[in-house]
Protein backbone atom coordinates (compact mmCIF):
# COMPACT_ATOMS: atom_id res chain seq x y z
CA UNK A 1 0.00 0.00 0.00
CA UNK A 2 1.61 3.07 -0.53
CA UNK A 3 1.69 5.88 1.82
CA UNK A 4 0.25 9.78 0.69
CA UNK A 5 2.51 12.24 2.33
CA UNK A 6 0.40 12.72 5.64
CA UNK A 7 0.91 9.38 6.10
CA UNK A 8 4.92 9.87 6.15
CA UNK A 9 4.66 12.64 7.97
CA UNK A 10 2.57 10.79 10.94
CA UNK A 11 4.91 7.76 10.56
CA UNK A 12 8.18 10.17 11.24
CA UNK A 13 6.44 11.41 13.89
CA UNK A 14 5.66 8.21 15.83
CA UNK A 15 9.50 6.79 15.13
CA UNK A 16 10.53 10.00 16.60
CA UNK A 17 8.32 9.86 19.74
CA UNK A 18 9.02 5.75 20.11
CA UNK A 19 12.18 6.40 20.33
CA UNK A 20 12.23 8.91 22.86
CA UNK A 21 10.45 7.10 24.56
CA UNK A 22 12.37 4.17 24.78
CA UNK A 23 15.55 6.63 25.77
CA UNK A 24 13.68 7.69 28.49
CA UNK A 25 12.97 4.28 29.43
CA UNK A 26 16.61 3.30 29.80
CA UNK A 27 18.47 6.37 30.87
CA UNK A 28 17.62 6.04 34.37
CA UNK A 29 19.25 2.04 34.67
CA UNK A 30 22.06 3.92 32.52
CA UNK A 31 22.72 6.97 34.94
CA UNK A 32 22.78 4.91 37.94
CA UNK A 33 24.95 2.20 36.36
CA UNK A 34 27.19 5.26 35.22
CA UNK A 35 26.89 6.48 38.92
CA UNK A 36 27.79 3.09 40.40
CA UNK A 37 30.99 2.78 38.08
CA UNK A 38 32.62 6.56 38.62
CA UNK A 39 34.70 7.06 41.82
CA UNK A 40 32.23 8.45 44.86
CA UNK A 41 33.99 11.36 45.59
CA UNK A 42 34.15 12.54 41.90
CA UNK A 43 30.43 11.95 41.44
CA UNK A 44 30.18 14.33 44.16
CA UNK A 45 31.43 17.21 42.09
CA UNK A 46 28.75 17.18 39.82
CA UNK A 47 27.98 16.71 35.88
CA UNK A 48 27.73 12.90 35.81
CA UNK A 49 25.18 11.79 33.46
CA UNK A 50 26.14 9.83 30.56
CA UNK A 51 29.74 8.93 30.79
CA UNK A 52 32.12 7.47 33.99
CA UNK A 53 34.49 10.30 34.58
CA UNK A 54 36.63 8.55 36.82
CA UNK A 55 36.21 4.70 36.12
CA UNK A 56 36.18 2.30 38.84
CA UNK A 57 35.06 -0.66 40.62
CA UNK A 58 35.93 0.33 44.42
CA UNK A 59 31.75 0.36 44.79
CA UNK A 60 30.99 -3.01 43.68
CA UNK A 61 34.29 -4.20 45.83
CA UNK A 62 32.93 -2.56 49.35
CA UNK A 63 29.29 -4.33 47.93
CA UNK A 64 30.88 -7.65 47.60
CA UNK A 65 33.05 -7.33 50.49
CA UNK A 66 29.69 -6.77 52.58
CA UNK A 67 28.84 -9.97 54.58
CA UNK A 68 25.13 -8.26 55.07
CA UNK A 69 24.50 -7.38 51.17
CA UNK A 70 25.73 -10.72 50.57
CA UNK A 71 23.17 -12.49 52.55
CA UNK A 72 20.47 -10.01 51.67
CA UNK A 73 20.93 -11.24 48.10
CA UNK A 74 21.04 -14.63 49.35
CA UNK A 75 17.77 -14.19 51.02
CA UNK A 76 16.40 -13.00 47.96
CA UNK A 77 17.64 -16.14 45.75
CA UNK A 78 16.40 -18.76 48.48
CA UNK A 79 13.13 -17.09 49.05
CA UNK A 80 12.54 -16.59 45.29
CA UNK A 81 13.20 -20.44 44.74
CA UNK A 82 11.22 -21.38 47.67
CA UNK A 83 8.80 -19.05 47.54
CA UNK A 84 7.75 -19.89 43.61
CA UNK A 85 8.12 -23.51 43.96
CA UNK A 86 5.56 -23.89 47.26
CA UNK A 87 3.05 -21.36 45.85
CA UNK A 88 2.76 -22.73 41.69
CA UNK A 89 2.74 -26.16 43.12
CA UNK A 90 -0.09 -25.07 45.76
CA UNK A 91 -1.97 -23.25 43.56
CA UNK A 92 -1.37 -25.70 40.35
CA UNK A 93 -2.98 -28.59 42.70
CA UNK A 94 -5.73 -26.46 43.44
CA UNK A 95 -6.64 -25.56 40.13
CA UNK A 96 -6.05 -29.06 38.58
CA UNK A 97 -8.96 -30.13 41.80
CA UNK A 98 -11.39 -27.33 40.63
CA UNK A 99 -11.02 -28.74 37.09
CA UNK A 100 -11.66 -31.96 37.24
CA UNK A 101 -15.33 -32.78 36.02
CA UNK A 102 -17.26 -34.46 39.01
CA UNK A 103 -16.00 -32.79 41.98
CA UNK A 104 -18.52 -32.37 44.61
CA UNK A 105 -19.04 -29.02 46.09
CA UNK A 106 -16.49 -27.39 43.00
CA UNK A 107 -18.58 -24.56 42.91
CA UNK A 108 -18.74 -23.53 45.96
CA UNK A 109 -14.88 -24.45 46.79
CA UNK A 110 -14.43 -21.79 43.49
CA UNK A 111 -16.30 -19.01 45.22
CA UNK A 112 -14.62 -19.28 48.59
CA UNK A 113 -11.93 -18.77 46.79
CA UNK A 114 -12.55 -15.54 44.83
CA UNK A 115 -14.12 -13.96 47.19
CA UNK A 116 -11.17 -13.11 48.77
CA UNK A 117 -10.25 -11.48 45.83
CA UNK A 118 -12.71 -8.72 46.77
CA UNK A 119 -12.53 -8.86 50.66
CA UNK A 120 -9.78 -8.81 53.36
CA UNK A 121 -9.81 -8.20 56.96
CA UNK A 122 -6.76 -5.52 56.02
CA UNK A 123 -2.89 -5.31 56.84
CA UNK A 124 -3.96 -4.89 60.39
CA UNK A 125 -5.52 -8.06 61.51
CA UNK A 126 -3.18 -9.75 58.91
CA UNK A 127 0.00 -8.62 61.10
CA UNK A 128 -1.79 -9.87 64.01
CA UNK A 129 -2.20 -13.30 62.70
CA UNK A 130 1.10 -13.84 61.53
CA UNK A 131 2.57 -12.60 65.24
CA UNK A 132 0.19 -14.81 66.68
CA UNK A 133 1.52 -17.96 64.42
CA UNK A 134 4.95 -17.16 65.12
CA UNK A 135 5.67 -16.29 62.11
CA UNK A 136 7.37 -12.92 62.73
CA UNK A 137 11.34 -13.08 62.46
CA UNK A 138 11.34 -15.90 60.49
CA UNK A 139 12.32 -16.56 56.92
CA UNK A 140 8.92 -18.68 56.14
CA UNK A 141 6.69 -15.16 56.68
CA UNK A 142 7.90 -13.98 53.34
CA UNK A 143 7.03 -17.58 51.92
CA UNK A 144 4.00 -19.28 53.36
CA UNK A 145 1.13 -16.43 53.82
CA UNK A 146 0.68 -15.42 50.54
CA UNK A 147 1.25 -18.72 49.26
CA UNK A 148 -2.28 -19.27 47.41
CA UNK A 149 -2.64 -16.67 44.51
CA UNK A 150 -6.75 -16.96 43.76
CA UNK A 151 -5.51 -14.97 40.61
CA UNK A 152 -3.16 -17.32 39.58
CA UNK A 153 -5.58 -20.31 40.56
CA UNK A 154 -8.28 -19.12 37.76
CA UNK A 155 -5.54 -18.72 35.26
CA UNK A 156 -4.26 -22.47 35.99
CA UNK A 157 -7.75 -23.42 35.95
CA UNK A 158 -8.65 -21.66 32.43
CA UNK A 159 -5.98 -23.58 31.06
CA UNK A 160 -6.20 -26.87 32.55
CA UNK A 161 -10.26 -26.73 31.14
CA UNK A 162 -9.00 -25.70 27.62
CA UNK A 163 -6.81 -29.37 27.64
CA UNK A 164 -8.58 -32.31 25.58
CA UNK A 165 -11.01 -34.13 27.68
CA UNK A 166 -9.86 -37.35 26.08
CA UNK A 167 -6.02 -37.41 27.20
CA UNK A 168 -7.45 -37.85 31.04
CA UNK A 169 -10.18 -40.04 30.32
CA UNK A 170 -8.22 -42.52 28.49
CA UNK A 171 -5.28 -42.25 31.01
CA UNK A 172 -7.74 -43.18 33.94
CA UNK A 173 -9.14 -46.50 31.67
CA UNK A 174 -5.28 -47.47 32.44
CA UNK A 175 -5.23 -46.92 35.68
CA UNK A 176 -3.79 -44.04 36.34
CA UNK A 177 -4.80 -41.67 39.62
CA UNK A 178 -5.60 -37.92 39.99
CA UNK A 179 -2.46 -37.13 40.99
CA UNK A 180 -0.31 -39.34 38.35
CA UNK A 181 -2.92 -37.66 35.58
CA UNK A 182 -1.69 -34.15 37.16
CA UNK A 183 2.14 -34.74 37.07
CA UNK A 184 2.25 -36.95 33.78
CA UNK A 185 0.04 -35.62 31.56
CA UNK A 186 -1.45 -32.15 32.89
CA UNK A 187 2.00 -30.33 33.55
CA UNK A 188 3.90 -31.54 30.95
CA UNK A 189 1.21 -29.96 28.74
CA UNK A 190 1.15 -26.74 30.93
CA UNK A 191 4.87 -25.01 29.67
CA UNK A 192 3.89 -21.81 28.98
CA UNK A 193 1.43 -20.97 31.44
CA UNK A 194 3.70 -22.85 34.05
CA UNK A 195 6.44 -20.56 32.85
CA UNK A 196 4.31 -17.23 32.88
CA UNK A 197 3.03 -17.44 36.67
CA UNK A 198 6.42 -18.75 37.66
CA UNK A 199 7.41 -15.65 36.21
CA UNK A 200 5.06 -13.60 37.71
CA UNK A 201 5.44 -15.35 41.69
CA UNK A 202 9.50 -15.59 40.97
CA UNK A 203 8.74 -11.30 40.39
CA UNK A 204 7.02 -11.08 43.29
CA UNK A 205 9.65 -12.43 45.51
CA UNK A 206 12.83 -10.78 44.11
CA UNK A 207 11.13 -7.61 44.68
CA UNK A 208 9.12 -7.70 47.65
CA UNK A 209 10.51 -5.24 50.30
CA UNK A 210 7.22 -4.17 52.38
CA UNK A 211 6.56 -8.57 54.12
CA UNK A 212 9.97 -8.25 55.92
CA UNK A 213 10.24 -4.22 56.67
CA UNK A 214 6.95 -5.34 59.07
CA UNK A 215 7.45 -8.80 59.95
CA UNK A 216 11.27 -9.08 60.34
CA UNK A 217 13.26 -6.69 62.99
CA UNK A 218 16.04 -9.64 62.46
CA UNK A 219 18.29 -7.45 59.90
CA UNK A 220 19.83 -10.76 59.41
CA UNK A 221 16.72 -12.12 57.46
CA UNK A 222 16.43 -9.02 55.09
CA UNK A 223 16.11 -9.35 51.65
CA UNK A 224 18.14 -7.44 49.39
CA UNK A 225 15.48 -5.01 48.63
CA UNK A 226 14.43 -4.61 51.68
CA UNK A 227 17.59 -3.86 53.20
CA UNK A 228 18.20 -1.95 50.15
CA UNK A 229 15.41 0.43 51.25
CA UNK A 230 16.89 0.73 54.81
CA UNK A 231 20.48 2.19 52.92
CA UNK A 232 18.57 4.75 51.09
CA UNK A 233 16.67 5.99 53.90
CA UNK A 234 20.15 6.95 55.90
CA UNK A 235 21.58 9.90 54.96
CA UNK A 236 24.83 9.51 55.91
CA UNK A 237 27.67 6.46 55.13
CA UNK A 238 28.25 5.71 58.48
CA UNK A 239 24.66 5.17 59.23
CA UNK A 240 24.50 2.83 55.93
CA UNK A 241 27.26 1.54 56.75
CA UNK A 242 26.05 0.45 60.54
CA UNK A 243 22.67 -1.26 58.72
CA UNK A 244 25.06 -2.97 56.04
CA UNK A 245 27.54 -4.25 58.29
CA UNK A 246 26.19 -4.99 61.60
CA UNK A 247 28.27 -7.31 63.34
CA UNK A 248 30.84 -7.05 61.05
CA UNK A 249 34.02 -5.09 60.90
CA UNK A 250 34.83 -6.13 57.43
CA UNK A 251 33.12 -3.58 55.76
CA UNK A 252 34.30 -0.43 57.56
CA UNK A 253 37.77 -1.96 57.09
CA UNK A 254 37.40 -1.80 53.26
CA UNK A 255 35.59 1.47 53.68
CA UNK A 256 38.70 2.77 55.25
CA UNK A 257 41.05 1.01 52.62
CA UNK A 258 38.95 2.75 49.67
CA UNK A 259 38.25 6.94 50.66
CA UNK A 260 36.52 7.64 47.65
CA UNK A 261 33.44 5.65 48.20
CA UNK A 262 30.25 7.58 49.10
CA UNK A 263 27.29 7.51 50.39
CA UNK A 264 25.48 7.45 46.93
CA UNK A 265 28.03 5.21 45.15
CA UNK A 266 27.46 2.43 47.74
CA UNK A 267 23.67 2.76 47.21
CA UNK A 268 23.90 2.93 43.22
CA UNK A 269 26.39 -0.19 43.23
CA UNK A 270 23.74 -1.90 45.99
CA UNK A 271 20.85 -0.73 43.44
CA UNK A 272 22.80 -2.39 40.71
CA UNK A 273 23.08 -5.70 42.34
CA UNK A 274 19.46 -5.76 43.17
CA UNK A 275 18.50 -5.48 39.62
CA UNK A 276 20.58 -6.84 37.67
CA UNK A 277 18.89 -10.47 38.21
CA UNK A 278 16.01 -9.43 36.49
CA UNK A 279 17.65 -7.97 33.77
CA UNK A 280 19.49 -10.94 32.90
CA UNK A 281 16.60 -13.62 33.26
CA UNK A 282 14.12 -10.71 31.03
CA UNK A 283 15.36 -11.69 27.74
CA UNK A 284 14.49 -15.27 28.00
CA UNK A 285 11.34 -15.48 29.52
CA UNK A 286 9.89 -12.39 27.19
CA UNK A 287 8.31 -14.34 24.86
CA UNK A 288 5.86 -16.25 27.99
CA UNK A 289 4.81 -13.49 29.37
CA UNK A 290 3.01 -11.58 26.59
CA UNK A 291 0.94 -14.87 26.42
CA UNK A 292 0.64 -15.49 29.99
CA UNK A 293 -0.98 -12.13 30.24
CA UNK A 294 -2.98 -12.14 27.36
CA UNK A 295 -4.39 -15.79 29.22
CA UNK A 296 -5.11 -14.03 32.72
CA UNK A 297 -7.18 -10.76 30.99
CA UNK A 298 -9.49 -13.81 29.37
CA UNK A 299 -12.41 -14.39 31.38
CA UNK A 300 -14.10 -17.59 31.60
CA UNK B 1 -5.86 -31.99 45.65
CA UNK B 2 -7.66 -28.68 46.74
CA UNK B 3 -7.32 -28.78 50.57
CA UNK B 4 -4.25 -27.95 51.05
CA UNK B 5 -4.99 -24.57 49.42
CA UNK B 6 -8.39 -24.04 51.07
CA UNK B 7 -6.96 -24.21 54.38
CA UNK B 8 -4.09 -21.75 53.39
CA UNK B 9 -7.10 -19.50 52.25
CA UNK B 10 -8.92 -19.72 55.72
CA UNK B 11 -6.07 -18.90 57.61
CA UNK B 12 -4.07 -16.48 55.81
CA UNK B 13 -7.50 -14.74 54.16
CA UNK B 14 -10.53 -15.57 55.73
CA UNK B 15 -9.17 -15.64 59.71
CA UNK B 16 -7.87 -11.81 59.09
CA UNK B 17 -11.56 -10.68 58.13
CA UNK B 18 -12.43 -10.47 62.21
CA UNK B 19 -10.34 -6.85 61.44
CA UNK B 20 -13.75 -5.99 60.61
CA UNK B 21 -15.23 -6.36 64.06
CA UNK B 22 -12.07 -5.20 65.26
CA UNK B 23 -12.78 -1.56 64.30
CA UNK B 24 -15.51 -1.76 66.85
CA UNK B 25 -13.37 -3.05 69.68
CA UNK B 26 -10.62 -1.01 71.65
CA UNK B 27 -8.42 -4.32 70.48
CA UNK B 28 -5.55 -4.73 72.98
CA UNK B 29 -2.67 -6.88 72.03
CA UNK B 30 -2.66 -8.74 75.87
CA UNK B 31 -6.54 -8.88 76.16
CA UNK B 32 -6.40 -10.69 72.14
CA UNK B 33 -9.80 -10.04 70.32
CA UNK B 34 -12.09 -11.96 73.11
CA UNK B 35 -10.86 -10.09 75.93
CA UNK B 36 -11.15 -6.58 74.23
CA UNK B 37 -13.87 -4.30 75.19
CA UNK B 38 -16.17 -3.03 72.70
CA UNK B 39 -16.03 0.89 71.58
CA UNK B 40 -19.07 1.21 68.87
CA UNK B 41 -18.35 3.64 65.97
CA UNK B 42 -15.70 5.60 68.13
CA UNK B 43 -12.75 4.53 66.35
CA UNK B 44 -14.88 5.68 62.85
CA UNK B 45 -16.13 8.89 64.63
CA UNK B 46 -12.25 9.74 65.59
CA UNK B 47 -11.06 9.28 62.19
CA UNK B 48 -14.01 11.43 60.77
CA UNK B 49 -13.11 13.91 63.33
CA UNK B 50 -9.46 14.44 63.07
CA UNK B 51 -7.80 16.70 60.73
CA UNK B 52 -6.52 13.93 59.03
CA UNK B 53 -9.44 12.83 57.30
CA UNK B 54 -10.04 15.93 54.59
CA UNK B 55 -6.10 15.79 54.26
CA UNK B 56 -6.42 11.85 53.50
CA UNK B 57 -9.33 11.34 51.08
CA UNK B 58 -8.12 14.57 49.55
CA UNK B 59 -5.22 13.01 48.56
CA UNK B 60 -6.61 9.47 47.77
CA UNK B 61 -8.85 10.79 45.28
CA UNK B 62 -6.72 13.28 43.91
CA UNK B 63 -3.82 10.75 43.22
CA UNK B 64 -5.68 7.98 41.64
CA UNK B 65 -7.62 10.48 39.59
CA UNK B 66 -4.24 11.99 38.27
CA UNK B 67 -3.37 8.25 37.45
CA UNK B 68 -6.45 7.73 35.67
CA UNK B 69 -6.82 10.50 33.48
CA UNK B 70 -2.98 10.64 32.72
CA UNK B 71 -1.43 6.44 32.70
CA UNK B 72 -4.40 5.31 31.68
CA UNK B 73 -4.98 6.77 27.95
CA UNK B 74 -1.55 6.58 27.81
CA UNK B 75 -1.02 2.23 26.90
CA UNK B 76 -3.70 2.91 24.69
CA UNK B 77 -2.08 5.53 22.91
CA UNK B 78 1.52 3.84 22.68
CA UNK B 79 -0.19 1.04 21.23
CA UNK B 80 -1.93 2.80 18.60
CA UNK B 81 2.02 4.18 17.55
CA UNK B 82 3.54 0.64 18.24
CA UNK B 83 1.16 -0.76 15.51
CA UNK B 84 1.35 1.96 12.83
CA UNK B 85 5.23 0.79 12.81
CA UNK B 86 6.24 -1.43 10.28
CA UNK B 87 9.42 -2.80 11.01
CA UNK B 88 9.38 -5.16 13.08
CA UNK B 89 12.74 -5.40 14.18
CA UNK B 90 11.90 -1.60 15.67
CA UNK B 91 8.86 -2.64 17.27
CA UNK B 92 10.33 -5.62 18.99
CA UNK B 93 13.26 -3.61 20.38
CA UNK B 94 10.87 -0.40 21.46
CA UNK B 95 8.49 -3.16 23.30
CA UNK B 96 11.37 -5.13 25.09
CA UNK B 97 12.39 -1.75 26.31
CA UNK B 98 9.08 -0.22 27.56
CA UNK B 99 8.16 -3.91 29.30
CA UNK B 100 11.29 -3.72 31.55
CA UNK B 101 10.24 -1.46 34.44
CA UNK B 102 7.38 -3.64 35.43
CA UNK B 103 9.67 -5.79 36.11
CA UNK B 104 11.56 -3.85 38.57
CA UNK B 105 10.31 -3.14 42.39
CA UNK B 106 9.38 0.20 44.00
CA UNK B 107 13.03 0.35 45.85
CA UNK B 108 14.63 0.39 42.39
CA UNK B 109 12.61 2.60 41.05
CA UNK B 110 12.32 5.34 43.91
CA UNK B 111 16.10 4.94 43.75
CA UNK B 112 16.40 5.73 39.98
CA UNK B 113 13.95 8.83 40.87
CA UNK B 114 15.66 9.88 43.48
CA UNK B 115 19.25 9.94 42.00
CA UNK B 116 18.05 11.66 38.96
CA UNK B 117 16.15 14.68 40.89
CA UNK B 118 18.09 15.27 43.76
CA UNK B 119 19.19 18.69 44.25
CA UNK B 120 22.99 17.91 44.29
CA UNK B 121 24.36 16.65 40.84
CA UNK B 122 20.90 15.09 40.19
CA UNK B 123 20.51 14.78 36.11
CA UNK B 124 17.27 16.54 35.44
CA UNK B 125 18.38 19.45 37.35
CA UNK B 126 22.09 19.71 35.21
CA UNK B 127 20.12 19.36 32.60
CA UNK B 128 17.85 21.68 33.24
CA UNK B 129 20.41 24.60 34.06
CA UNK B 130 22.64 23.51 30.91
CA UNK B 131 19.50 24.72 28.77
CA UNK B 132 19.28 27.87 31.12
CA UNK B 133 15.87 26.99 31.79
CA UNK B 134 16.72 27.53 36.01
CA UNK B 135 19.65 29.30 37.80
CA UNK B 136 19.99 26.87 40.82
CA UNK B 137 19.07 23.28 41.30
CA UNK B 138 15.62 22.48 42.46
CA UNK B 139 14.80 20.39 45.24
CA UNK B 140 11.99 18.37 43.48
CA UNK B 141 11.34 15.44 46.16
CA UNK B 142 10.82 18.05 49.10
CA UNK B 143 8.44 20.66 47.42
CA UNK B 144 5.04 19.39 47.77
CA UNK B 145 3.83 21.32 44.72
CA UNK B 146 6.14 18.50 42.48
CA UNK B 147 5.27 15.92 44.23
CA UNK B 148 2.08 14.45 42.23
CA UNK B 149 3.57 15.20 39.11
CA UNK B 150 6.54 12.78 39.92
CA UNK B 151 4.10 10.06 41.37
CA UNK B 152 2.37 10.35 38.11
CA UNK B 153 5.58 10.12 35.99
CA UNK B 154 7.07 7.17 37.58
CA UNK B 155 3.82 5.27 37.68
CA UNK B 156 3.92 6.27 33.86
CA UNK B 157 7.07 4.94 33.18
CA UNK B 158 6.96 1.94 35.53
CA UNK B 159 3.56 0.41 33.87
CA UNK B 160 2.97 2.08 30.48
CA UNK B 161 4.68 -0.34 28.29
CA UNK B 162 3.51 -3.37 30.14
CA UNK B 163 -0.35 -2.65 29.93
CA UNK B 164 -0.02 -1.85 26.14
CA UNK B 165 0.57 -5.74 25.68
CA UNK B 166 -3.35 -6.14 25.76
CA UNK B 167 -4.08 -2.97 23.41
CA UNK B 168 -2.19 -4.51 21.00
CA UNK B 169 -3.89 -7.68 21.13
CA UNK B 170 -7.04 -6.21 21.00
CA UNK B 171 -5.84 -4.26 18.12
CA UNK B 172 -4.40 -7.07 16.11
CA UNK B 173 -7.71 -9.00 16.36
CA UNK B 174 -9.01 -5.59 13.78
CA UNK B 175 -10.44 -7.13 10.51
CA UNK B 176 -7.68 -6.14 8.16
CA UNK B 177 -9.98 -6.18 5.00
CA UNK B 178 -11.63 -2.89 7.36
CA UNK B 179 -8.38 -0.96 6.38
CA UNK B 180 -8.48 -1.85 3.01
CA UNK B 181 -11.75 -0.69 2.24
CA UNK B 182 -11.23 2.62 4.04
CA UNK B 183 -7.88 3.47 1.99
CA UNK B 184 -10.18 2.89 -1.25
CA UNK B 185 -12.26 5.16 0.09
CA UNK B 186 -9.88 7.64 1.17
CA UNK B 187 -9.09 7.96 4.33
CA UNK B 188 -5.75 8.75 5.41
CA UNK B 189 -3.98 6.78 8.21
CA UNK B 190 -5.44 9.42 11.02
CA UNK B 191 -8.56 9.01 9.86
CA UNK B 192 -8.14 4.75 10.02
CA UNK B 193 -6.82 5.15 13.76
CA UNK B 194 -9.75 7.33 14.32
CA UNK B 195 -12.81 5.81 12.43
CA UNK B 196 -11.28 2.18 12.66
CA UNK B 197 -8.81 0.83 15.07
CA UNK B 198 -10.41 2.73 18.26
CA UNK B 199 -13.74 2.10 17.81
CA UNK B 200 -12.99 -1.39 17.26
CA UNK B 201 -10.89 -1.94 20.76
CA UNK B 202 -13.76 0.38 22.67
CA UNK B 203 -15.22 -2.64 24.26
CA UNK B 204 -11.32 -3.41 25.45
CA UNK B 205 -11.14 0.12 26.69
CA UNK B 206 -14.82 0.17 28.49
CA UNK B 207 -13.41 -2.98 30.30
CA UNK B 208 -10.15 -1.79 31.54
CA UNK B 209 -11.71 1.71 32.62
CA UNK B 210 -14.55 0.08 34.26
CA UNK B 211 -11.95 -2.13 36.12
CA UNK B 212 -9.93 0.90 37.20
CA UNK B 213 -13.53 2.69 38.32
CA UNK B 214 -13.73 -0.42 40.90
CA UNK B 215 -10.01 0.33 41.97
CA UNK B 216 -10.24 3.97 42.74
CA UNK B 217 -9.35 4.30 46.32
CA UNK B 218 -6.32 2.17 45.56
CA UNK B 219 -4.14 5.65 45.32
CA UNK B 220 -0.82 3.57 45.63
CA UNK B 221 1.11 2.19 48.27
CA UNK B 222 4.99 1.92 47.35
CA UNK B 223 4.89 4.72 45.54
CA UNK B 224 3.77 6.69 47.80
CA UNK B 225 5.27 5.59 50.96
CA UNK B 226 9.01 5.72 49.34
CA UNK B 227 8.94 8.51 47.82
CA UNK B 228 7.05 10.39 50.09
CA UNK B 229 8.79 9.85 53.15
CA UNK B 230 9.78 13.47 53.70
CA UNK B 231 7.92 15.29 56.29
CA UNK B 232 7.73 17.70 54.31
CA UNK B 233 5.45 16.37 51.73
CA UNK B 234 2.77 14.42 54.61
CA UNK B 235 0.14 16.94 53.30
CA UNK B 236 0.23 15.38 49.84
CA UNK B 237 1.74 12.14 49.92
CA UNK B 238 -0.98 10.11 53.12
CA UNK B 239 -3.64 8.76 51.75
CA UNK B 240 -5.33 6.08 53.41
CA UNK B 241 -3.58 3.02 52.62
CA UNK B 242 -0.33 4.75 53.81
CA UNK B 243 -2.39 6.25 56.74
CA UNK B 244 -3.76 3.13 58.15
CA UNK B 245 -0.56 1.50 57.79
CA UNK B 246 1.68 4.40 59.91
CA UNK B 247 -1.11 4.54 62.62
CA UNK B 248 -1.71 0.75 62.47
CA UNK B 249 1.76 -0.56 62.51
CA UNK B 250 3.83 1.97 63.44
CA UNK B 251 2.19 3.15 66.03
CA UNK B 252 0.24 0.41 67.32
CA UNK B 253 -2.89 2.37 66.82
CA UNK B 254 -4.80 -0.90 66.13
CA UNK B 255 -8.45 -0.83 65.96
CA UNK B 256 -7.71 3.01 64.80
CA UNK B 257 -6.28 1.81 61.66
CA UNK B 258 -8.76 -1.25 61.30
CA UNK B 259 -11.30 1.45 61.28
CA UNK B 260 -9.97 3.32 58.71
CA UNK B 261 -9.09 0.46 56.84
CA UNK B 262 -12.71 -0.62 56.86
CA UNK B 263 -14.10 2.78 56.06
CA UNK B 264 -12.05 2.48 52.45
CA UNK B 265 -13.32 -1.15 52.25
CA UNK B 266 -17.00 -0.11 52.42
CA UNK B 267 -16.61 2.38 49.78
CA UNK B 268 -14.66 0.31 47.50
CA UNK B 269 -16.76 -2.61 47.49
CA UNK B 270 -19.93 0.50 46.66
CA UNK B 271 -17.13 1.37 43.93
CA UNK B 272 -16.96 -2.16 43.00
CA UNK B 273 -20.63 -3.62 42.74
CA UNK B 274 -21.32 -0.18 40.68
CA UNK B 275 -18.44 -0.70 38.49
CA UNK B 276 -19.56 -4.51 38.08
CA UNK B 277 -23.11 -3.24 37.09
CA UNK B 278 -21.95 -0.86 34.57
CA UNK B 279 -19.71 -3.92 33.15
CA UNK B 280 -22.84 -5.75 32.62
CA UNK B 281 -24.28 -2.54 31.04
CA UNK B 282 -21.41 -2.56 28.68
CA UNK B 283 -21.59 -6.47 27.56
CA UNK B 284 -19.61 -7.74 29.88
CA UNK B 285 -19.01 -8.81 34.02
CA UNK B 286 -16.11 -9.12 36.15
CA UNK B 287 -18.22 -11.61 38.19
Amino acid sequence: MKLSSSDKVLQVWIYILLVLLGLATLYPFWNSAVISFNEGLDTAKGGITLWPRVFTIDNYRIVFQNNRIIDAFLISVSRTVVGTLISIFLTAIFAYGLSVKGVIGKKYYMIFAIITMYFSGGLIPFYLLNRELGLMDTFWVMVIPTAVSVWNMIIFRTFFMGLPDGLEESAKIDGASTFGIFFKIVLPLSGPVLATLSLFTAVYHWNDWFTATIFINDAKLYPIQTLLQQIMNSNTMSEQLSIASQGSGAASDALSRMQSVTSKSLTMATMMVATIPIVLVYPFVQRFFVKGVMIGSLKE
Amino acid sequence: MIFPALIFILVFNYFPMYGVLMAFQDYSLFKGFFGSTWAGFKHFEMFFNSPDFYRVIRNTIVISLLKLVINFPAPILLALMLNEVRNMAFKRIIQTISYLPHFLSWVIVSGFTISILSVDNGSLNISLQALGLIDKPINFLSLPEYFWGIIVTTNLWKEIGFATIVYLAAIAGVNPSLYEAASIDGANKFKQIFLITLPSITPVIIIFLILNIGSLLNAGFDDLLLLGRSAMLRDVADVIDTYAYRVGIINNRFSYAAAVGLFKAIISVGLLTMANYMARRAGSSLW
